[in-house]
């Protein structure tokens, strides 16, 4: 089991505010047309009030870093992602940005043994409200075990 | 579920289609997102980690989801989605996003890939009108 030290270890929360020029450009680099994210007045007279954030903007906050655990710079592969909404993320939002190891756990399959890192990335307003929680599976493939000596 | 567009089961949503994936595509995804990893965006570094060649963003794959909802947006959010990766995207393919409603709400899902690649998504909900 990788960094099995490290399960429930979590990174120093981090506040990110939902700035407008970041949402125009992450909506543009999706090609996302929806005038909510971009269009102020359009916003406005919406039920949200003002610009809205895709629903996988919150990839782009700083979730600050678990001290001590160093990941592998390159072949981890991306597994699955998910993630809930308490309330829609608007522009302007502040949130505190935390990010957990939730578990590891190993699996021996066809392409020999795969670790398996849970990571959840949380955002929670000034009050304390979870906005979103998304969770992000890590496979670790032998070869990459095999090169970080675990 | 008021607000919600009145879908049933078997419903279908607009198919999302995108351009064939290109370098520039690539680019502004790495930079809007803050994805610094150069196998996105480096022949070096996609040869170094043992692929045929660049491949896109996991996370661009995901968001091309949402745009399903997009024109929806004005009653309500996506409140929660779920993501299974399948396969890679490569520079020419182009990812379709479709959405058909299931029975229950853990069948709502939406398939997304190229011609060879499938990747199964799952929207699960999306928010009632007295959640803004």
């Amino acid at each position: 089991m990788l960094y099995a030290d490290f399960v429930g270890a979590r990174s120093e929360p981090v506040w990110n505010v939902v700035e407008k020029e970041a949402v125009r450009l992450f909506a543009e680099a999706i090609s996302d047309p929806s005038p909510l994210y971009a269009d102020e007045d359009a916003a406005r007279s919406s039920r949200y009030g003002r610009l809205l954030a895709p629903p996988t903007f919150p990839r782009t906050f700083d979730y600050g870093r678990i001290a001590g655990l160093e990941l592998p710079p390159s072949g981890l592969i991306h597994g699955e992602f998910r993630i809930s909404y308490g309330r829609p993320l608007l522009v302007g939002d502040e949130v505190l940005c935390r990010l957990e190891l939730k578990d590891s756990y190993d699996k021996r399959g066809r392409r020999g043994l795969l670790g398996f890192l849970l990571f959840e990335r949380t955002g929670e307003d000034p009050k304390g409200n979870r906005v979103f929680t998304a969770n992000d599976t890590v496979v670790v493939t032998e070869s990459v075990r095999e090169g970080i000596g675990a | 579920m008021s607000g919600l567009p009145d879908w049933r089961p078997g419903d279908v949503l607009e198919e999302i289609a995108t351009p064939p994936i290109d370098r520039e595509r690539l680019r502004k995804y790495a930079a809007a997102s803050g994805d610094p990893n150069p196998i996105h965006l480096s022949d070096e570094a996609a040869a170094a980690a043992g692929l045929p060649g660049v491949i896109a963003h996991g996370m661009l794959t995901v968001a091309t989801m949402g745009l399903l909802f997009s024109p929806h947006l004005d009653r309500g959010h996506v409140k929660t989605f779920r993501s299974r990766f399948s396969g890679m995207v490569f520079l020419g393919d182009k990812i379709f996003a479709r959405w058909k409603n299931g029975q229950t709400q853990d069948e709502r899902f939406a398939t997304f890939g190229d011609r060879v690649r499938t990747l199964i998504l799952h929207a699960e909900d999306l928010s009632r009108t007295g959640d803004v």
